[in-house]
């Protein structure tokens, strides 16, 4: 295999090459730069930054232990609201949460580096393997969580350590949900993602079932007959189509396998990738799809994507970095039909797009973009399986702000709720919040009524 | 998990750090936040005597010296004790204690040095169930002008009066609150223990100008174009503070009278070291109105979580530990010689060491070895004095390394002694060849 053969190839890259592509995006600060960073920090009343977090974590007052030189206390202040502060610290989009309003941006332009402290922090207590909770004494009760993921294992530690039972029933064979299958590899290096699962785990009276599916191997009514309370968090399995010609030859695949296959790959000369390849979508998962098919030797990475580039879901940092790989972002362009030869994929005919009155419209005018793989990333559904008569809206799973659902006893959180905002903390805040929801109703030893009527 | 509880000459507190008598403590509004944060304790603005309160300047109170960042290093005060009816205070502080029964709250007082004006305040504020009493005998602006404050606290004499007093006409404990502004440290307080005391609290606040406008020629704070001297504080004074509270702690005629401390304490370490040097508590200002009241809890967190770290479980394990550590520098041991070590994976190449070794010390860092920029310690001359540890921009970058017993140290050409030895034996010392003869 060489750099410049077409098709889908493995080993285009020399073995220095993918060890330096794939390594850490942002080591962690050693202890020098974690002070000088920490310095920054004006311990700001009322924190905006707490306030733009999700999982409310007290920004000022973790930064101002590094500062004082107590990693260990630091750690503890995040993980009493996020317990999957670790792998938060490495996939936040921080630009648009905490450091996005951080008041240094107003004098400076520069805010404090949250995200890369808090990972100084975490993974200095995870290291060492420092367990801040424990559980109370047992309640006899049990949760069944469908999903363990960054909601359901949020979750889990919580309730464990209200002192009830928890049974996580997961459909593939690792835990750790879009942590472990759908985060760009060079974000989480070192098999983190299991790590933190394990360190989450740790505080025990957590059972993980894996390779269990909702729908396949029960229902929700089985869960309901049997535990005392249930959290649905299985997040969103379905991927959305194109809905275009050409769509079933060989070469296109969803970008979510693709990213999920090279995470649980160890070599990664392994995995093949085309010499020119097109993803289509504007999201996150497009943007970690994109800068990781060129870091594989893709000579030639496009993202299209229908709407301009204020529409973009990806922040403008995720842009830059993509850009700063090499990856070429086109706005204003949507997939017409995908092209073949011999049954495989040779290009896409794209359409030019405007706005006007407000909507978006093809403008007739088409061109063609030569490719040997098509990645779609234009959103993934939630699939609703085995759940009976419970409540959806728009797709996804009703709830009210404690993740009760329409039936009794039954909470949810994470991307599979209408809430969700499709962000690991957004997930880890309903998770935890659910968990606190269901602690009080089996304290109370009573059924709750229910949310949405 | 350790306890941090304390009990300071009786006053018990959920934690060791109190706030000191100072604007965050002059108002029920101001405590009862502090409490909600998680303070342990707090000494109540000073109480002056009935009648018309002080009155304040209308202008600036406080001027300030920072690092380049902005950080506030240092606060100067001109602000006099509290300018609020004596009565009001009273009523607030009983009504505060008795809804914090479990924290700490102390009376700061300042009233003339007659028998009759503290007799008659003594027992207002002890109605008030308030656990014990300051006496403000620190404060160097303003009120010294009236022969209060520090100066009552620069004449050991009117110390011990002024103490005597307050033992006979009150049951709370006495905590006397000492002045810097002072030669020597240890006078003042041989005479608060002379006088009965039960404790006493340094450092109050120190004389100084933080700066001086150079377009109108006026002090800072400046009032209307004049300024007079302020009480400085904050994170300056904590090394003035430290070396006091040491000096009392371990004076054989001071030793063992608690010590509440006071100087600059801004983290859990700040407050660990005063503990350490023998403080039983410490109390806090500047800080709290740097940051807010908040910071507590990183105090509180931070020295559990060091006291856990190295296995120490109440404060009483803590206090004092370095006290015997602190001598006078006849006994250091002169046999003792260390070098600096500078990684050179960890410099940066800045040449402070070498420029400051060079100007100003002892020749000892090289800058330039083989034609390229190099800065290493050139050991046949370097005396330990720890300068380029202390300018060096990078932690840890520059090391001092003690040498082994037995080991050459190639600047004197001789053997590293395994024995202590101090100046008091030392041959060139007139003092220890008279004592040999």
């Amino acid at each position: 295999m060489d750099r410049l053969g077409n098709g889908i190839e493995a080993g285009r890259l020399t073995p220095a090459e993918y060890e330096s592509n794939f390594a850490d995006l942002h080591p962690r600060l050693d202890s020098h730069e974690a002070l000088v960073a920490a310095d920054r920090c004006y311990f700001c009343y009322d924190a905006p930054c707490m306030t733009a977090c999700p999982t409310a974590i007290d920004i000022p007052l973790f930064i101002r232990q590094i500062s004082t030189g107590n990693p260990i206390g630091s750690a503890k202040t995040i993980f009493d609201q996020n317990i999957l502060g670790g792998m938060c610290a490495r996939v936040c989009p921080t630009e648009t949460l905490c450091e996005q309003v951080c008041v240094r941006n107003t004098a400076e332009d520069r805010p404090v580096e949250i995200g890369r402290l808090q990972r100084y922090a975490t993974d200095i207590a995870m290291e060492q393997g420092r367990q801040f909770y424990s559980r109370k004494a047992s309640t006899g009760k049990t949760v069944a969580i469908v999903g363990a993921g960054p909601a359901g294992l949020a979750a889990a530690h919580r309730l464990a350590m209200h002192g009830h039972s928890v049974v996580m029933l997961e459909a593939r064979e690792k835990a750790g949900g879009l942590n472990e299958y759908g985060i760009a590899t060079y974000k989480a290096v070192d098999d983190f993602a299991r790590r933190e699962v394990e360190y989450v785990t740790a505080i025990g009276g957590i059972e993980i079932r894996n390779g269990v599916a909702l729908g396949r191997d029960f229902s929700l009514s089985d869960l309901t007959a049997n535990y005392d309370a249930v959290f649905l968090a299985m997040g969103l399995a379905g991927v959305n189509g194109l809905g275009i010609e050409g769509e079933e030859l060989e070469g296109v695949e969803d970008a979510v396998d693709f990213i999920a296959a090279l995470r649980q790959t160890a070599d990664k000369a392994t995995v093949p990738i085309g010499r020119r390849v097109v993803v289509l979508g504007g999201g996150m998962t497009a943007i970690d799809a994109a800068i990781q098919a060129k870091l594989l030797g893709a000579e030639e990475v496009t993202i299209c994507y229908r709407r301009g580039k204020e529409n973009m879901n990806a922040s403008a940092y995720e842009q830059d970095l993509a850009t700063a790989n090499g990856v070429i972002i086109r706005h204003g362009l949507a997939p017409k039909v995908i092209l073949g030869q011999d049954g495989k994929v040779a290009g896409i005919e794209v359409e030019y797009t405007a706005m006007r009155d407000g909507k978006l419209v093809g403008t007739g005018e088409t061109g063609v973009i030569a490719a040997d793989q098509i990645m779609k990333a234009i959103g993934q559904s939630f699939l609703a399986s085995g759940l009976g008569a419970l409540q959806i809206e728009r797709g996804k799973i009703s709830t009210d702000i404690e993740g009760r659902t329409s039936i009794e006893g039954v909470w949810a959180g994470g991307d599979c709720i209408g809430l969700g905002e499709d962000l690991t903390v957004s997930a880890v805040a309903q998770g935890r919040d659910a968990a606190e929801s269901i602690n009080r109703v089996l304290a109370a030893g009573a059924r709750p009524a229910t949310a949405v009527a | 998990m350790a306890d941090i509880r304390n009990n300071f000459v009786g006053i018990k507190s959920p934690n060791p750090f109190w706030l000191a008598s100072a604007p965050p403590t002059d108002k029920a509004y101001n405590v009862e936040r502090a409490f909600k944060a998680g303070w342990g304790g707090v000494v109540w603005k000073t109480l002056g005597e009935e009648g018309p309160p002080v009155v304040n300047v209308n202008g600036p109170r406080y001027g300030a010296i920072w690092g380049a960042d902005r950080r506030l290093l240092g606060l100067n005060n001109i602000e006099l004790i509290t300018d609020r009816d004596l009565y009001t205070n009273l009523r607030e502080m009983k009504q505060v204690k008795m809804n914090w029964p479990d924290r700490a709250l102390i009376a700061s007082i300042m009233v003339p040095c007659e028998e009759n004006a503290w007799k008659a305040i003594l027992p207002l504020v002890e109605e008030t169930g308030a656990d014990g009493i300051e006496l403000n005998f620190g404060c160097p602006h303003g009120m010294s002008e009236r022969g209060m404050g520090s100066a009552v606290g620069q004449v050991p004499e009117y110390i011990e009066m002024v103490v005597r007093w307050c033992k006979q006409y009150t049951r709370m404990p006495v905590i006397t609150k000492l002045t810097p502004n002072i030669t020597d440290i240890r006078k003042p307080a041989r005479a608060a223990r002379a006088g009965g005391t039960d404790a006493v609290s340094l450092i109050n606040t120190i004389n100084s100008i933080t700066g001086v406008n150079l377009d109108t020629f006026s002090p800072e704070p400046s009032i209307d174009g004049r300024g007079s001297h302020g009480g400085y504080c904050g994170p300056a004074v904590k090394p003035i503070a430290l070396n006091m509270v040491a000096e009392i702690a371990r004076d054989p005629e001071t030793y063992g009278l608690p010590i509440s401390g006071i100087g600059g304490v801004t983290t859990w370490r700040d407050a660990a070291e005063f503990l350490v040097l023998g403080a039983g508590n410490v109390q806090v200002c500047t800080a709290a109105m740097t940051y807010g009241f908040k910071i507590v809890q990183e105090m509180i967190t931070g020295l559990s979580d060091w006291m856990d770290s190295k296995g120490h479980r109440t404060l009483d394990d803590i206090t004092g530990r370095a006290v015997p550590n602190v001598s006078d520098w006849q006994y250091l041991n002169l046999n003792y010689v260390s070098k600096a070590h500078i990684d050179q994976d960890a410099c940066i190449k800045c040449g402070r060491c070498h420029i400051a070794c060079e100007d100003t010390s002892h020749q000892a860092i090289t800058n330039v070895v083989n034609g390229i920029r190099h800065f290493e310690v050139i050991e046949e001359e370097c005396v330990g004095c720890n300068l380029c540890v202390n300018v060096c921009p990078v932690q840890n970058c520059i090391t001092m390394v003690p040498l082994a017993a037995g080991d050459l140290d190639k600047r004197t050409g001789k053997v590293v002694e395994p024995t202590y030895a101090n100046w008091t034996t030392h041959p060139n010392n007139p003092m220890a060849r008279q004592a040999a003869e």
